[in-house]
């Protein structure tokens, strides 16, 4: 029973393992753009399944709504913002179809044919001194699971993958946030934009489904927040959830959004690192080293930690997806007093 | 094993041929429309099933619960985004296959 | 064996992605290349650290992932805006080259 349980297992991991790679293949070979983003989307599922069969549930959550909830939607509309200025403007081929925008690159890319062997011979080489170097790696690894199995009852938490972000190595997970910040103030000083791009027509079905979905949705979002203290879940994943949300509502076209007022969007965006740095100050104040907290309170620490994380997580991703500053922003339009105070907080 | 048990593993047999032929259906079938009823349909149905022999299985409320609410949710969610997808091939022209 | 299995799975997305990045002109696909690059590594991080037994498992390595996951999110959205913008002002420069040319052909 045993052995034939590890030949399924074994089958299943050869199978996954070469079906993320033809995905991989396709979606980078694929003629069509837009049919590699589907790939890419296809392959981030994919890899979900991978970190659940490496017993990495935390990982495999946030891959799910993140890297193929999210990141997919991304590169489809950027995808529709190029095509749309490239269809707008004169082109200079004539010939090029509307529905396959990359011949133009295509055509370039055949040219430099020689150039592509060589980089094809190094890439290939560079990979085989890849293969070498993880051949010649000792195993079995030595790993921090006994150490953190250790001291997990410090930290205030009982899942582990949340107490090593959060407590032990809690410096990476403050610059982290940081980073989604920074990535957010990138965006919004490079373009505007609409901040729901108006749509044409919204189906009727879709608001309604939206309507249903969005209070389970901010409902599941929290549940994930709170539930990473002891089982698979925690701050990003409860922020990818929430910024599903927004995102939902984003291109549900609803009237009232864009007459919303940014400061509320800006004050949630910044929570999470302010609270970071507070709770960093405090614990050299109290503990007389950064962001240690004491081993009692530890566990409502990190809840407010997570919580105020979560927030800004997922409105930093749902500003990625929107793609630019604000139209409605206040200083687009300094003038403009007459306009009725609509402004509404929350969702 | 308990017949709670057996019944719910038999529920689970039945609902992985409903995903096999939506994913059949999805793959052979000659336009869009027709393979958007082949996955939903199927796999709603065969997702029934599972969800069903996994609550069978399950020892807490809590988790039958959990269960059946992701059924709900996967319903709205597919009915929903099939409805788009077929708005939008409807609306950039693509008839419907017929058989001539 | 399964985590050589995947550890190798992760090098060989890796490469894949390297390759794309260099040889792909389109930039959307530059950026696509990079994100199943990052994915690899990240494959690759987890696979290493895999044991048969569920106690045994380091978490660092997976807590680690994580947050790649979510910083190549905030590259990725970065890249896209700025590969959007470089759309945009090649169009215009490529506009403004056709008119001039245009307008050098009526005089001449």
């Amino acid at each position: 029973m045993d052995s034939a349980m590890t030949i399924i297992l074994t089958g299943f991991d050869l199978l996954l393992s070469a079906t993320l790679l033809w995905l991989a293949w396709q979606l980078l070979r694929s003629t069509d753009i837009f049919k590699a983003i589907i790939f890419f989307i296809c392959f981030g599922l994919l890899m979900a399944i991978a970190w659940v069969r490496m017993h990495a549930p935390d990982v495999a959550l946030a891959e799910a709504a993140i890297g193929a909830g999210l990141t997919g939607p991304l590169f489809l509309a950027a995808l529709r913002k190029m095509e749309r200025k490239q269809k707008k403007e004169r082109r200079f081929d004539p010939e090029e179809k509307r529905d396959n925008p990359d011949k133009r690159w295509q055509v370039r890319s055949r040219e430099a044919s020689p150039l592509m062997w060589i980089v094809a011979a190094l890439t290939l080489c560079f990979a085989g001194l890849l293969i070498r170097t993880v051949w010649i790696i000792p195993r079995p690894l030595p790993g921090l699971a006994q150490q953190t199995a250790a001291h997990l009852g410090a930290s205030g938490v009982d899942n582990a993958v949340t107490a090593v972000l959060l407590n032990f190595r809690g410096y990476d997970t403050m610059l982290e946030v940081m980073v989604l910040l920074l990535g957010a103030i990138t965006i919004w000083s490079i373009t505007h934009a609409p901040f729901p791009p108006r749509l044409p027509d919204t189906s009727p079905v879709q608001k309604s489904a939206v309507r249903l979905l969005l209070p389970l949705i901010c409902l599941t979002g929290g549940y994930l927040v709170w539930q990473g203290a002891y089982q698979t879940g925690g701050a990003f994943q409860g922020g990818a959830v929430l910024s599903a949300a927004l995102v939902l509502l984003l291109i549900s076209d609803f009237l009232w959004l864009p007459d919303m007022h940014s400061l509320p969007l800006r004050m949630g965006m910044v929570l999470g690192p302010l609270v970071f740095l507070s709770m960093a100050v405090l614990g050299i104040i109290t503990e007389n080293a950064l962001l240690r907290f004491p081993p009692e309170q530890a566990g409502a620490f990190l809840l407010f930690l997570e919580a105020a994380c979560a927030i800004s997580i997922g409105l930093s991703l749902a500003a990625f997806f929107a793609g630019g500053r604000p139209a409605s922003d206040l200083r687009e339009k300094p003038y403009q007093t007459d306009q009725p105070d609509t402004e509404k907080e929350g969702s | 094993m308990t017949i709670p048990e057996i019944i719910g593993l038999v529920s689970i047999a039945v609902a992985l041929p409903f995903f096999l032929s939506g994913t059949v259906g999805m793959l052979r079938f000659p336009d869009i429309f027709t393979r958007l009823h082949a996955l939903t349909k199927a796999d709603n149905v065969g997702l029934g099933f599972l969800i069903l022999g996994l609550c069978l299985q399950a020892n807490d409320w809590f988790i039958v619960i959990k269960l059946v609410l992701i059924w709900v949710l996967v319903l709205i969610a597919s009915s929903a985004s099939c409805h788009l997808v077929a708005r939008r091939a409807l609306m950039k022209g693509i008839r419907p296959w017929t058989a001539q | 064996m399964t985590n050589m299995l995947y550890s190798f799975t992760g090098l060989i997305l890796f490469v894949f992605g390297l390759f794309a990045l260099i040889s792909c002109p389109h930039p959307l696909r530059k950026i696509l290349g990079g994100n199943v690059m990052s994915t690899g590594i990240f494959l690759f991080l987890v696979a290493t650290s895999y044991r048969t037994d569920t106690a045994s498992i380091d978490p660092v390595p997976q807590a680690m992932v994580l947050t790649g996951i979510v910083v190549s999110v905030s590259i990725t959205a970065v890249a896209l805006v700025l590969a959007t913008r470089l759309q945009q002002s090649a169009n215009r420069a490529m506009n403004r080259r056709e008119k001039k040319n245009e307008g050098g052909a009526a005089e001449g």
